[in-house]
């Protein structure tokens, strides 16, 4: 074969959104005569993806410009893909006004709001950008979700004192889901209308509980993200007290959850005086160190409403045929479940180094180690110029690759998240990389978040990902000891 | 529950919340799936390095309240013409000082269409016998130079204004301020466009003999005249009050008439004076020059306020000053406009963008009412569909809707009013300006009228300073 053709260039001030890169990048992987494709902005996550592929980084480049980086198997092959790079971006270009007299589309959240009543608004603009469109939505009374994560902790107080002047909500920065009004906003599951209002601190928590309650027959009425930092001492909790007022004077919440890590000691007293003060009873998912994790959570939610708690779903596999032994390496999307997977495993099986450590001296810098790792790639540093794993499975695949390739790796544990604008068929990517990692002979545990209803259809997702040779469970929980099992640990209350 | 909490969150948890959707698609794309109605942002990142200042200046507590007052002061003005009087007497000019379109300027930097100006106000004065006279005692620094702008003034295109040139002179009823404006020569080789040669001076001589003082006469009979009332009219009539003045003047004259021959003036000298306004469709825009400057100087000095309160050009700087930040200019490079050209001339002969006229767009009037004058879209290279386009874009960086200046077409929708720089920066787009076009060779006169834009540096160097002025938190 022919030494293949390369083509490395940077378009400045050419901006899309990482989503529709993704898309084109992928369209143009597809192409026959293609062997690589990333076009991206040029962030330093996305430059250090380009290294990984062999590239040269072009000089003087910006995350606000355009990176387009080529690999075909000749030159007309890589004309071919650069011109239909071309067509692909002005595709995704901005629509063309419609018939005489019709306004351009709004550029601004305030130029939006100003157009048509509105009642919520959803940012998902990159970070250092969500303050000034969130600003605009609280000045035009609107309630806000900021699905954006690097957000500094300082614009997010000023934001959320703002919308507690107008008697409104931020939720977020970095909220990842939330169901308001019966619609599931960011990553959120489709799952029937009922009595429990959820105050989520932590994305994928509230993802795990509205879909176990789901599976246990019982709906939810709201899901309010408040952001991961809202419990923190700096913000205080503004969003949650907040939530939990709303919450109160909504009719149809007769329960309600809060799912958070444990909250700073001040915070922690403020929010359950307020949680005393309401009408409707509160119960507190907070996941720590000699807390229950969010299945047990689950179980008391359903006992403080009379219900049994069923057998959780399990899609079993067969151990592999030779099996290897090794670390556990945990690569999740959501961090909510990568850190209730982290306190399962670290009582059995001890340090688990981490990008979220559960101690500091555990902190993971990045690379290769000998040890159980577990990586979350929804993490803020993950996620710059990229769009979220629930969507863009490149960086996770890699690295499971990497512990496929690799020798000291026995057991991976992943997560699959399910739900409203997230992937809309994840197993199709992993199933692949699944059963080259079981051909090597790790185990691979697999906990499945989603419901029947949701778009990528949970029992489907679960046939193909245990058809793969993964170990599927609907319980993060259950799926977590399920990999310190088989990594040798065990695991206390294992059941 | 509580049943008297039921209005939380704005009534958020009481049915399917209907959503503004900004970043990226595929969360857009979810809710549509659940078919959920969702307004979508065409959101693109605003210049590197811009996102703490835009986060500063948002953030600000004041901002909101101060950038309403400041809006709603240029909203309420009631800009009436009440008076022409000579400058040297109602701007108190000496002679040797000239006033000059734009941002401060001195002879070196000055382009070809400003010196001619000044050279032409040299030999009106009597300070220089020929044009290579004028022209040697400026570049030796012998007239005081300060802009139109220092002064409550107005002036277009050059704007040079010396002390026996007459003056508009508009009060704004509603918050005591006065603007000044000359008076309009015409088109073709005229003293604003640079040209200095006999027919210009005689003109101008003619204006400050016998013009001036008969509209003077007649506007004090008549008693103030209400400008906001004829530019709300003249909208409505195909204007835009920059490039296109036709029905304003028309209604100027009909407003005017019984007063001018009320009078003892000569009847000939009112019959040139009706003859001179007939030949000359731009003679109202002076006036809304002045009316639009006594407008946006009461949206001045509003500590906090990102409102733009003047544009400015002055044939080589284009300036713009900001409510909150007092009397400083934010300069860049004055572009060229894009436009057709008269007769022969091409680009090659147009000099960069000049003129004080810009504070038609500062207050809502000019390229921001271009849908309004759907007659001359061509005359500065657009069609229809352009003018419409052009006015609502404008709404996404503006801060209100004029109540009393609408646009037909737009179901009478207020004109788009208040530059707020933040929205510029943040969108990247940037006032539409409509204008005429300066020879760039001083002498030449007007050689086309266009479209132009504000360089964009400015607005970011404006947003920094008001960044830098916002009080830090304690």
């Amino acid at each position: 074969m022919n030494a293949p053709a390369e083509r490395v260039e940077l378009l400045p001030g050419t901006y899309r959104d990482s989503v529709t890169l993704m898309r084109v990048s992928r369209t143009l992987a597809e192409r026959s005569g293609v062997r690589d494709a990333m076009v991206a902005m040029a962030t330093g996550l996305n430059l250090d993806l380009l290294d990984r592929l062999g590239f040269t980084a072009p000089d003087k480049a910006g995350p606000n410009d355009l990176l387009v980086a080529l690999r075909a198997d000749d030159e007309p092959a890589l004309a071919d893909a650069r011109q239909a790079l071309d067509a692909l971006l002005a595709e995704a270009a901005r629509p063309a006004p419609g018939g005489l007299g019709a306004p351009p589309s709004p550029r601004t959240t305030g130029a939006a709001a100003a157009r048509a009543p509105a009642d919520l608004a959803l940012i998902s603009v990159p970070g250092p950008y969500a303050f000034a469109e969130a600003m605009d939505a609280l000045s035009a009374g609107l309630n806000v979700m900021v699905f954006s994560d690097n957000v500094p902790v300082a614009q997010e107080i000023r934001l959320k004192e703002e919308a507690a002047r107008r008697g409104l909500i931020v939720m977020g920065p970095d909220c990842g889901t939330a169901v308001v009004g019966g619609v599931g906003l960011g990553f959120a599951n489709a799952v029937r209308p009922g009595p429990v209002g959820i105050i989520g601190a932590a994305g994928t928590g509230s993802q795990q509980l509205m879909c176990l309650l789901d599976t246990a027959g019982v709906g939810v009425s709201q899901v309010l993200g408040v952001g991961g930092r809202d419990l923190s001492a700096q913000v205080s909790g503004r969003s949650t007290l907040q939530a939990l007022a709303a919450l109160d004077a909504d009719p149809a919440t007769e329960l309600i959850v809060v799912v958070s890590k444990p909250p700073a000691p001040r915070v922690a007293e403020l929010i359950r005086a307020a949680a005393r003060r309401l009408d409707t009873p509160v119960v507190f998912a907070l996941l720590g160190p000699g807390q229950d994790d969010l299945t047990a959570a689950a179980g008391r939610v359903l006992a403080a409403l009379g219900r049994p708690e069923p057998r959780w779903p399990r899609w079993p596999a067969a151990p592999p045929p030779e099996a290897r032994p090794g670390a556990l390496r945990g690569l999740f999307a959501g961090g909510t479940l990568c850190n209730e997977a982290m306190l399962i495993a670290s009582r059995a099986l001890g340090e688990i180094r981490s990008n979220i450590p559960l101690r500091p001296e555990w902190a993971w810098p990045g690379g290769a180690t000998g040890g159980h790792l577990m990586i979350d790639f929804g993490e803020d540093s993950l996620t710059r110029g990229r769009a979220h794993p629930m969507i863009d499975p490149a960086l996770r695949l890699d690295r499971l690759a990497g512990e496929t390739a690799g020798d000291d790796c026995g057991v991976v544990l992943l997560d699959v998240v399910l739900g409203y604008a997230a992937d809309p068929d994840p197993a199709a990517a992993l199933a692949p990389a699944i059963e080259a990692a079981v051909a090597r002979g790790l185990g691979v545990v697999v906990s499945l978040c989603g419901t029947a209803d949701d778009p990528q259809d949970r029992d489907r997702q679960a046939a193909a990902l245990s058809g793969a040779g993964a170990a599927v469970f609907a319980s993060n929980a259950e799926a977590a000891r399920h990999a310190v099992a088989l990594a040798g640990g065990t695991p206390e209350g294992a059941g | 529950m509580r049943p008297n909490d039921t209005a939380r969150l704005n009534g958020l948890l009481d049915r399917a919340p209907r959503i503004v959707a900004t970043g990226t698609a595929v969360l857009a794309e979810a809710l549509a799936q659940q078919a959920v109605p969702v307004e979508t942002v065409d959101w693109s990142p605003p210049p590197p390095g811009t996102e703490d200042l835009l986060a500063r200046v948002l953030g600000d507590p004041r901002r909101a309240d101060a950038d309403a007052t400041a809006v709603r002061r240029v909203l309420s003005a009631r800009p009436q013409w009440v008076d022409v009087r000579p400058a040297r007497e109602v701007l108190g000019l000496e002679p040797g000082t000239f006033l000059h379109a734009g941002p401060p300027l001195d002879w070196d930097r000055a382009s070809g269409p400003m010196r001619g100006a000044l050279i032409g106000a040299m030999l009106l004065e009597g300070l220089a016998g020929t044009p290579e006279e004028a022209e040697r005692a400026l570049a030796a620094g012998a007239a005081h130079l300060s802009p139109c702008h220092h002064h409550g003034t107005v002036g277009p295109m050059a704007g040079v204004v010396s002390p026996s040139m007459w003056m508009f002179v508009v009060e704004d009823a509603r918050h005591g301020g006065t603007a000044y404006c000359s008076l309009n020569e015409g088109l073709g080789k005229v003293l604003r466009y640079g040209a200095y040669g006999p027919e210009v001076i005689e003109r101008l001589r003619w204006m400050s003999a016998v013009l001036g003082p008969l509209l003077r006469a007649a506007v004090r009979r008549h008693g103030p005249v209400d400008l906001r009332a004829i530019i709300a009219q003249a909208l409505q009539m195909g204007d835009e009050l920059h490039n296109r003045n036709r029905a304003a003047t028309s209604l100027l004259v009909r407003e005017l008439a019984a007063d001018l021959v009320a009078g003892d003036a000569p009847a000939a000298d009112v019959a040139a004076v009706l003859r001179f306004v007939d030949g000359n469709d731009h003679f109202f825009l002076n006036l809304a020059m002045a009316a639009a400057k006594a407008s946006a100087d009461a949206g001045r000095d509003v500590p906090g306020s990102g409102l733009v309160v003047a544009m400015a050009r002055n044939g080589t700087d284009f300036g713009i000053q900001v409510s909150g930040t007092g009397d400083r200019w934010f300069t860049g490079p004055a572009g060229t406009p894009d436009g057709l050209y008269l007769a022969s001339y091409g680009p090659g002969d147009a000099n960069p963008d000049i003129g004080d006229s810009t504070i038609t767009e500062t207050a809502g009037l000019g390229g921001f009412a271009m849908a309004a004058a759907p007659a001359i879209v061509r005359f500065v290279g657009g069609e229809v569909p352009d003018a419409l386009t052009a006015t609502q874009r404008m709404y996404e960086i503006t801060m209100a809707e004029h109540p009393d200046y609408q646009v037909p077409i737009l179901s009478f929708r207020g004109t788009p009013t208040g530059i707020d720089v933040t929205r510029v920066v943040r969108t990247g787009i940037l006032p539409t300006v409509n204008t005429g076009m300066a020879g760039r060779v001083a002498g030449t006169g007007q050689v086309g009228a266009g479209l132009v834009a504000p360089p964009a540096e400015i607005f970011t160097a404006a947003l920094a300073a008001l960044a830098e002025a916002v009080p830090r938190q304690p």
